[in-house]
């Protein structure tokens, strides 16, 4: 009984361990930078890591302001990330249905993902303000692209077998669409959401560090801290940011497991026979 | 009352794919309760006959008739949907007939019987054999009840051992249905033991270069298949195969 728990515990530690000790390595360095490498009055570009956990996070009223400064975030990234993903979705259904849509759209789609948002920043600031609108513009901007991508591959990529099968049974389109190719494209529209999820965290940050105005949000609270030279803050502040970023990776993540792990290989279907045989 | 003349008949039919010949006029009949194989090397348009049976594909020239509304088509892989559990795939083909759910359910049920796989109908197509994967394959087809059947090389990727244990299944069903059959194969040896008559094709353009009527009467036992009798029909078949190739 115990056997196959401890070998259990054992893998998952294997599995712990190796990202833990890169943590460390990083940590020494950083130790090592702060002590060794700058010279005393120039120590505040890189304050030692426990600093910057005593006066980021333990410091009350610090803590406080990137908790809200984090949640102003997360709402304007989750606003963006649910419009692009319902406009991602209707573009890529409409582009699946014919060769002349697709390709009147495609190059639109990827002119979008090419502009510089650090260019047009200045011009939705023009036209929606500066405050939430606007950066939720910004987010929808960077995360549309591979909610527009992905399921359109996924779309496209299903089985040919299987739309034989669906003309033989005379489905009509619609029926395909949604007994067949919306199905198929999940695994794919997961990968989309996972990507898009980090990227409209980031345009939330771009967004508000630039439109300065408006509730704070972890970019305003960014500029605030090195305009101040609080390096520490701006340091736990862009931590913050970070681990914003992983987590909606992960919430994504699980989902995409939760939905499709059961029968997707890219999701984990293959991983789970492997163990069990 | 069943009416007279073939289920499937491809009569002078070409089919031309740009500047390539993939059909020469290939004429070929199907009766009711006739099981007919078609044996050629690769290349030679087998799979082509099938697409025009089921309009999935349009002659360039001549006619393909068919008789019955109520085809079925049995793909080279299993191609169920990987997101349905094994009783959902069984049931797809009636649930888009829009026939009545209840129905539905039942006659999948039946079908998941006869080839065996009831007890693993709640398990998703990944969790199983190749073997059985191609047998859900089959009972999916069967729930339509079709009167005709295009099988496209339905067990080339199986082991030897699964495939003559589906023939047999195969045969079976065949025995208790008698609908008709055009079977695509590359096996000499499943050819002969499944069919009331063996086609042989040749390569680019396709046409027909041999038929052979096999006179066993169904059911066939497993071990006709060791016999000098059907061993000498085999011989004759693999030798026109070759000839053909």
């Amino acid at each position: 009984m115990t056997g196959p728990v401890v070998a259990r515990l054992t893998a998952s530690l294997g599995r712990v361990l190796p990202p833990f000790g890169v943590f460390a390595l990083i940590v020494g360095a950083w130790y090592v930078v702060t002590y060794q490498v700058l010279a005393e009055d120039r120590r505040f570009l890189l304050p030692p890591p426990h600093e910057v956990v005593s006066e980021g996070f333990l410091d009350e009223r610090t803590r406080e302001d990137i908790l809200l400064a984090s949640w102003e975030t997360l709402k304007a990234a989750l606003i963006g990330l649910a419009i692009a993903f319902v406009l991602g979705s209707v573009l890529a259904v409409l582009m699946a249905q014919a060769r002349w849509i697709e390709r009147s759209l495609y190059p639109w789609v990827v002119f979008l993902q090419t502009i510089p948002i650090l260019a047009i920043v200045p011009v939705i600031g023009f036209w929606f303000g500066y405050e939430l609108t606007a950066r939720v513009v910004v987010c929808v901007i960077i995360a549309l692209f591979p909610l527009v991508i992905n399921p359109l591959q996924g779309l496209l990529g299903t089985d040919r077998g299987l739309h034989d099968l669906l003309t033989l049974a005379r489905a009509k389109p619609f029926t395909r669409l949604v007994k067949l190719q919306i199905p198929a494209a999940l695994p794919q529209v997961f990968v989309g959401l996972q990507t898009a999820a980090g990227l409209s965290i980031v345009g939330a940050v771009v967004g508000d560090f630039f439109f300065g105005r408006g509730a704070i949000g972890l970019g305003l609270l960014l500029s605030r801290y090195s305009g101040r030279l609080q390096s520490a803050e701006m340091l736990a502040t862009v931590f913050a940011a970070a681990v914003l970023g992983v987590a909606v990776f992960w919430v994504f993540g699980a989902l995409g497991r939760r939905v499709v792990g059961a029968w997707s290989e890219a999701w984990g279907a293959g991983d789970r026979a492997a163990r069990s045989s | 009352m069943t009416p007279p003349g073939p289920l499937l008949a491809f009569r002078d039919v070409t089919r031309r794919f740009g500047a390539v010949q993939a059909l020469d006029p290939v004429t070929l009949t199907v009766a009711r309760g006739e099981f007919v194989s078609v044996i050629g090397p690769s290349g030679c348009g087998k799979s082509t006959l099938l697409r025009l049976a089921s309009s999935l594909d349009h002659a360039s020239s001549g006619a393909v008739e068919t008789a019955t509304e109520s085809i079925a088509y049995v793909f080279q892989d299993a191609t169920l949907m990987p997101w349905r559990t094994v009783r959902r795939n069984v049931e797809l083909l009636g649930e888009l007939s829009g026939a009545n759910r209840g129905n539905v359910r039942m006659r999948a049920q039946e079908a998941l019987e006869s080839v065996g796989l009831a007890d693993f109908a709640d398990h998703l197509p990944r969790q199983l054999s190749g073997g059985m994967r191609m047998r859900a394959s089959l009972a999916r087809a069967l729930v339509m009840e079709p009167e005709l059947f295009l099988f496209d090389e339905p067990f080339g990727a199986l082991d030897e051992i699964t495939r003559t244990r589906l023939n047999l299944q195969l045969m079976d069903l065949f025995v208790e249905r008698s609908f008709g059959a055009l079977f695509i194969t590359h096996s000499v040896e499943e050819s002969v033991f499944l069919s009331n008559r063996v086609v042989v094709m040749s390569a680019r353009p396709g046409r027909i270069t041999a038929e052979f009527t096999v006179p066993f009467a169904f059911p066939r036992p497993a071990d006709l298949r060791y016999t000098a009798e059907f061993a000498d029909l085999a011989g004759k078949v693999a030798r026109a195969l070759e000839e053909a190739s």
